[in-house]
C-alpha cells in the first residue's frame, strides 16, 4: 500500500468516524446539586427532575451529575469540569451556585446554564425558581389550625429573601387560621446537616412547639417529629416515610415539566435565556396529599385555598400587611409586586425575633 | 422571651445525650494519645463507625450488631493506622490526616445505597418508678443504653490508667517508649492495643450519631466532630474525667445556641458557633501560661517514633 492510498483510506475513514458519530452523539446536559442525591428533599426532587428527561429523551439525550457540590470556589472547579466535558446543558440547582454559574458561563458562551432561585442571568444563563411561599401559605393554615400549644417552630437555612418570603407566608396563613399563633424561628446556616437539624427540631420541641416547618433539606426533622409525636411537613419532597404519623402534608418541588421543556428547547436549538417563577399553577410548586390527622374542614380550607392561589384568584400577599415594625407595607387588597417578594428582607408585623446577618 | 423559657433540666438532658459522640471519640484518642501516640484520623474512623453501624442496624435490626459493627469498623480502621506507623514507621500526622480523607470517601462510597434510610428504634432502658421522678427521673434515667456505657466507660478507664499496672505500663510507654522497652515491655503490642481501643471509641461515637441521635446516614454526617475529639483531649489535658466536662460544653454551646434563637434572644448565632473553639484556645493559654504544666501534661513520647534498637 503506498502512503498516497493510506492517506486516502485514513481520511475517508475519519470522514465516517466523524458523520458516524456526529448522528449518534446525544446532547450532554448536566446537573450539580448541593446535597447528595439520596436527602429525600431537595437535591433528590433535582435528581428525579433529571430522570424524567433521561425517560423523555432515551438515546437522544445523556445526562450526568455530581453530588454534594459545596457552594463556593469548589462549585466553580465542578462547573468548569462540567463545561470541558461536553455538557450543552448544565442545571446548578442551589442559590450559592449563582456566582460561579455565572463566571463559568462568563468562559463558555456555547453552554448553556440554568440556575435555580437566583438573580442573575446572562445570555447563556436562565434562572428559574418555584414560588414555594404558594405552598407555606397553604401549610401555614394547615399548621395554625392543628398546634395545641400555639406554637409552631420554624426551622430556617439561610436568611435569603427566598426562606424569609417562605416564613412571612406561612406566619402570615398560620395567623390567619389561628390569631394567637406564635412562630419561634431557629437559623442553624446550613443546608443540610441532618444532626444540627435534628438538634434544632428537638430544641424546638422542647420550647413548646407541637408542630415543626423547615426550610432545610434533610429528613431529620420529620424524623425527630415523628419520634416526639409532633406535627411536620415534607420538605422539598413528600417526606412520608419518615413521619408515617407525623406529617401532615408537604411542599414538593416537582422540576421534571420544567427540566423536560428546557432540554426540548436545547434539542431544537431554541433554547434562550429566560426567567422562570411558576407555583401552584403550573405544577413546579405541589401540595402532598394531606394526612387523615387534620380535621376534614380544614383540608376542605386548604384546597380551597391551593385551588384560588392556583386560579390567581388569590394571591398569598395580599394586602393589609405591615412590616414587623408596624409600618405599612401593602394597603387593603393591595397584592406584592414580584420585584419586592424576590428581595424580600423584612418578617412582616407579628413575627418576633430579628433577621441575622 | 427571656432565659426562663429554657427549662434548665430538658436542657441538660438533651446536651449530655448531644456531647455522646465527641465525649467517646475523646476518650479513645486519650487513651491513644497516653501510650505515646498521636492519631489524627479520628474523624475518619467515626465516620467509617458511623457508616457500618448503620448498615448493620438496618440490615439486622439488631442494636447490638450496629453497635457492634462500630466499634469493630473503627477499631479495624485504627489498625491500618496502627500498623502504618508502628510496623512499618510512617510519620504519624500524615498517616492520621490519610486516614481522616480515607474513612470519608470510603464511607460515602459504601454507604451510597443507605442515604434517607430510617433504621430501626434504638431501645432505651426502663428504670420503672426511678424514671418518674421529679427532677432525678428527668436528669439521670431517659437516656438510651449508650450514654450509661459511655459514662461507665471513662470511669473505667480512668480507673485502669490511674490505678492499674496495665495502666501503669502504658501511660509509661507514652511518657518515655525508651525507656519502657530498655524494661521489657512491648511498646509497638501495646501501642497497638491502645490505638485499637481509641479506634474502637470513635467508631461507636460515630455510631451514636448515625444510629440513635439523627438517626439516619447521610455522607460527612460527622461534620467536623473527630476534629473536636482532638482539641478535646488537649482541652482536658490528658484527664478523662476533664473529658466529660469538656464534651458537655462543646455539646451544650451549641444546644444553647439553638435554644437562644427559639426563646427569641438576639445573639448572633455565629458568636456562639465560634465559642467552644475560643474556649478551648483560652484553656489552652491558661494551661500553658501556668510554669510549664502543659508540656508536664502532654505525654512525653507523645508523636515520636519508636525505632527498636535490638
Amino acid at each position: 500500500m503506498t502512503s498516497k492510498t493510506f492517506k486516502g483510506f485514513a481520511i475517508l475513514a475519519s470522514l465516517i468516524l466523524t458523520f458516524g458519530l456526529a448522528q449518534a452523539e446525544p446532547k450532554k446536559v448536566g446537573f450539580i446539586y448541593v446535597g447528595p442525591v439520596g436527602d429525600f428533599g431537595w437535591s433528590y426532587e433535582h435528581d428525579q427532575g433529571r430522570l424524567a428527561v433521561e425517560e423523555a429523551f432515551g438515546d437522544q439525550v445523556e445526562t450526568s451529575y455530581v453530588e454534594s457540590v459545596p457552594e463556593g470556589a469548589d462549585a466553580e472547579r465542578v462547573l468548569t469540569q462540567m463545561a470541558l466535558a461536553g455538557n450543552e446543558l448544565i442545571f446548578t440547582t442551589s442559590f450559592g451556585y449563582m456566582d460561579p454559574t455565572i463566571n463559568v458561563a462568563a468562559k463558555f458562551p456555547d453552554v448553556k446554564f440554568e440556575h435555580a432561585t437566583g438573580y442573575k442571568r446572562a445570555d447563556n444563563v436562565s434562572t428559574y425558581s418555584a414560588r414555594f411561599y404558594e405552598g407555606r401559605a397553604v401549610i401555614g393554615h394547615i399548621a395554625g389550625k392543628m398546634t395545641k400549644t400555639n406554637q409552631i417552630g420554624y426551622i430556617a437555612s439561610f436568611p435569603i429573601p427566598e426562606v424569609i418570603r417562605g416564613i412571612n407566608s406561612a406566619y402570615i396563613h398560620a395567623k390567619k387560621a389561628n390569631p394567637d399563633v406564635e412562630f419561634k424561628i431557629v437559623w442553624v446556616f446550613t443546608w443540610f446537616d441532618p444532626a444540627k437539624e435534628a438538634d434544632a427540631a428537638q430544641t424546638l420541641i422542647e420550647q413548646g412547639v407541637d408542630v415543626i416547618m423547615q426550610h432545610t433539606d434533610s429528613t431529620a426533622p420529620m424524623t425527630i417529629a415523628e419520634e416526639k409525636g409532633i406535627f411536620a411537613f415534607g420538605q422539598a419532597s413528600d417526606m412520608m416515610e419518615f413521619g408515617p404519623t407525623a406529617r401532615l402534608s408537604s411542599i414538593i418541588d416537582n422540576w421534571a415539566p420544567y427540566y423536560v421543556a428546557r432540554t426540548q428547547a436545547l434539542v431544537d436549538g431554541a433554547w434562550e435565556s429566560v426567567d422562570t417563577w411558576d407555583g401552584i399553577s403550573t405544577g413546579m410548586v405541589e401540595i402532598g396529599e394531606f394526612s387523615d390527622r387534620i380535621p376534614e374542614n380544614v383540608r376542605a380550607d386548604a384546597q380551597a385555598m391551593s385551588d384560588a392561589i392556583s386560579n390567581g384568584s388569590y394571591h398569598p400577599f395580599t394586602g393589609p400587611i405591615n412590616r414587623q415594625d408596624g409600618s405599612a407595607w401593602l394597603g387593603d387588597g393591595e397584592i406584592a409586586d414580584d420585584g419586592t417578594l424576590l428581595g424580600m428582607n423584612f418578617y412582616v408585623e407579628g413575627i418576633s425575633g430579628s433577621i441575622p446577618n | 422571651m427571656d432565659f426562663a423559657a429554657i427549662n434548665p433540666l430538658i436542657f441538660f438532658s438533651t446536651m449530655v445525650a448531644a456531647s455522646i459522640p465527641v465525649l467517646l471519640a475523646a476518650l479513645g484518642e486519650l487513651v491513644v494519645e497516653k501510650s505515646g501516640v498521636l492519631n489524627l484520623g479520628v474523624e475518619g474512623m467515626m465516620i467509617i463507625g458511623a457508616v457500618c453501624g448503620f448498615i448493620a442496624i438496618y440490615n439486622s435490626g439488631s442494636p447490638f450488631f450496629g453497635v457492634l459493627a462500630s466499634i469493630v469498623a473503627g477499631g479495624l480502621l485504627a489498625l491500618v493506622f496502627g500498623i502504618l506507623t508502628q510496623v512499618l514507621h510512617s510519620n504519624q500526622v500524615a498517616t492520621g490526616l490519610a486516614l481522616t480523607l480515607f474513612g470519608l470517601g470510603l464511607s460515602a462510597l459504601i454507604g451510597q445505597p443507605f442515604a434517607g434510610i430510617k433504621p430501626p428504634t434504638f431501645p432505651k432502658p426502663d428504670f420503672g418508678f426511678l424514671g418518674d421522678m421529679p427532677v432525678l427521673g428527668q436528669l439521670f434515667f431517659k437516656y438510651d443504653y449508650l450514654v450509661y456505657a459511655a459514662f461507665l466507660l471513662v470511669i473505667v478507664v480512668s480507673y485502669v490508667l490511674n490505678r492499674t499496672r496495665a495502666g501503669l505500663i502504658l501511660r509509661s510507654i507514652g511518657e518515655n517508649h525508651d525507656a519502657a522497652h530498655a524494661l521489657g515491655y512491648n511498646v509497638v503490642r501495646v501501642r497497638l492495643a491502645a490505638i485499637v481501643f481509641g479506634g474502637g471509641c470513635a467508631g461507636l461515637g460515630g455510631g451514636y450519631l448515625a444510629m440513635i441521635r439523627v438517626p439516619q446516614w447521610t455522607e460527612g454526617m460527622t461534620a467536623g466532630v473527630g476534629w473536636i475529639a482532638l482539641a478535646l483531649v488537649v482541652f482536658a489535658s490528658w484527664r478523662p474525667y476533664r473529658v466529660i466536662l469538656g464534651a458537655f460544653l462543646f455539646g451544650g454551646v451549641t444546644l444553647l445556641q439553638l435554644n437562644l434563637q427559639a426563646v427569641g434572644i438576639k445573639i448572633n448565632p455565629a458568636y456562639l458557633s465560634m465559642a467552644p473553639y475560643i474556649i478551648t484556645i483560652v484553656a489552652l493559654v491558661v494551661i500553658s501560661g501556668s510554669s510549664n504544666r502543659l508540656s508536664n501534661l502532654a505525654p512525653g513520647s507523645l508523636g515520636r517514633l519508636f525505632h527498636k534498637t535490638m
